[in-house]
């Protein structure tokens, strides 16, 4: 499958709606595994690199979870096929500096894809839409299984999973989840639940993860240890605090409603009009206002289903899916014209908030996904 | 110099006592004579230290000793150094793990819950640790029926030992 027609397909796991799903957009696991035989990526010659993809290639394809996957070395990708991938969370940004020697298979899906070769011989990741650590848990650690049948991984009985860096050591574990979180941002309290997280031993970050700007109002939380702790404590402590956040970010967001709703219609009108109206935006920008808008539909201003096509939206108008439309490079300037008519195109059925209308809307119904 | 040697240290009589001395990869060579050796202690080699005496008096190092460094500690899998890791930050395998154990533990343990693992276990060594118990088991068992004398009882345990270890070899 050549990587346009896989993308064709629609991300499983933004379009459906998993619990929490107004606030957690997304939830995340991550393994790090490595074999015993091969020297670590980062460390390896060439020539090592490649025996090691080789050897793991063939052995991910064949996984049941990846029938009609996308695979490909990392080399074969053009710049710009690997920007996409980083855009949507398939691959990390320091895989996309990789080329020889380094591959990824990801599942149609989109729910599952397995880095060869980034810091760790592998790194492979599930997906799920809303706050699903749990399921998207079960998900990798059977994908794992299987692969361990094949594939002599690094272990010690009294250390776990052996990783190139420390801090990954143990279960080789990274679980996360994406919060939408513009309430604790208006309302000044984002600093607090920052530090509040680092001292539960969690690590809140951007949009695109470590050393990224929180852009939208997106955060990203995720345990930061991974030894001497069972991967389902680890979960729970996790999604505890997740469930916590969630409410003080409803709170936030009722609390703005009853004290400033002038504020609150004002921000929002405003980036609705700039969306459907702009010529030029910048991606930052569009974020920014995106993520108004996606709150002000969360509190009923606008129909139902809005909150879907921000989160597209949040995708589509990244530099790289900006220049997918055009299948061609653009300048930064160039993609500033192009994302806003991508914007106004998709927002061209949209009305403009109601303001009477405007209610705290209970969480939506959950759906086992 | 022909012939007969001076002190290293008094510069005047003969040195009739000659040590060398190989201190942290480098070669140390000191040649005295008997009255500056007793002085500074020689005699008695469990208490002396070359490179302690030479400390006192600066010894030219030759070409041969400034070429020699110290041993590093290295990866026999990988070939990293410990001066590598620290420079990354990331270890060059897994056998790394086992190299450089030393100190790792206070690392990990600053860095994490803990400083072992409780979390999931690959198939496959969950498999070797439980054989490896059942075989302490057994051991322990055949120890007690020889010390017994139940020959019959331990040619039996010591058969199931080999089978076990059998399994475990083609694992």
């Amino acid at each position: 499958m050549t990587l346009d027609d896989f993308l064709k397909n629609p991300m499983e796991w933004m379009d459906a709606d998993g619990p929490h799903r107004r606030i957690v957009l997304s939830s995340r696991i991550r393994f790090a595994r490595n074999l015993c035989a091969f020297a670590f990526p980062g460390w390896a010659k060439k020539a090592e690199r490649q025996r090691a993809l080789e050897v793991i290639l063939p052995v991910v394809k064949k996984l049941p979870e990846m029938e009609s996957c996308f695979a490909a070395s990392m080399d074969a990708l053009s710049a710009l096929d690997k920007q996409l991938l980083v855009e949507r969370h398939l691959i990390s940004r320091e895989h996309a500096a990789r080329n020889v020697g380094s591959g990824v298979v990801i599942n149609q899906q989109e729910t599952l894809s397995v880095m060869i070769n980034e810091e760790d011989h592998l790194r492979m990741q599930s997906l799920k839409s809303g706050l699903q650590l749990k399921s998207a848990f079960k998900v990798l650690d059977k994908v794992d299984t299987e692969l361990e049948a094949d594939l002599d991984y690094a272990f010690s009985p009294r250390l776990g999973y052996l990783t190139a860096c420390p801090t990954n050591v143990g279960t080789g574990m990274r679980a996360s989840a994406m919060l939408h979180l513009p309430g604790m941002v208006l309302s000044e309290q984002i600093n607090q639940v920052v530090q509040a997280a680092g001292k539960l031993g969690l690590a809140v970050r951007g949009l695109y993860g470590e050393g990224t700007e929180a852009l939208g109002n997106v955060f990203q939380i995720s345990n930061q240890t991974t030894l001497g702790e069972r991967e389902a404590e680890i979960l729970e402590r996790l999604n505890k605090v997740i469930l916590q956040i969630v409410e003080y970010e409803e709170n936030a967001r009722l609390s703005l409603l009853e004290k400033k709703p002038r504020l609150v219609y004002d921000q929002v009108g405003r980036a609705y009009g700039i969306l459907t109206n702009a010529r030029a935006i910048s991606s930052k920008e569009a974020l920014n206002l995106l993520s108004l808008v996606r709150m002000g539909a969360d509190m009923g201003m606008f129909p139902a289903g809005t909150h879907r096509v921000m989160d597209e939206l949040f995708i589509l108008t990244q530099p790289a899916h900006v220049q997918k439309t055009v299948d061609r490079k653009l300048t930064a300037e160039e993609r500033d014209l192009c994302r806003a008519d991508v914007i106004r195109a998709r927002l061209k059925d949209l009305p403009p908030p109601r303001e009477d209308s405007a209610e705290p809307a209970a969480d939506e119904p959950k759906e086992t996904v | 110099m022909c012939g007969s040697m001076l002190c290293d240290i008094c510069k005047k009589a003969e040195a009739t006592v000659h040590l060398t001395q190989i201190v942290e990869g480098k070669i140390l060579k000191v040649d005295m004579c008997e009255a500056c050796a007793k002085a500074k202690g020689v005699q008695d080699s469990a208490a002396f230290s070359l490179a302690e005496l030479l400390a006192g008096f600066a010894p030219e190092p030759t070409a041969e000793e400034s070429q020699t460094e110290a041993p590093v500690l290295r990866c026999p899998s990988c070939g990293m150094t410990q001066a590598d890791f620290k420079k990354i930050g990331r270890f060059g395998c897994a056998q790394c793990w086992t190299t450089f154990q030393e100190g790792l533990s206070a690392l990990l343990k600053a860095m994490h819950k803990g400083d072992h693992h409780v979390g999931k276990v690959p198939g496959k060594a969950a498999h070797t640790v439980v054989i490896n118990e059942k075989i302490k088991q057994l051991s322990e068992e055949l120890q007690k029926a020889i010390r017994n004398e139940q020959y019959e009882e331990a040619a039996l345990l010591r058969d199931q030992i080999r089978m076990l270890e059998k399994k475990l070899n083609a694992v």
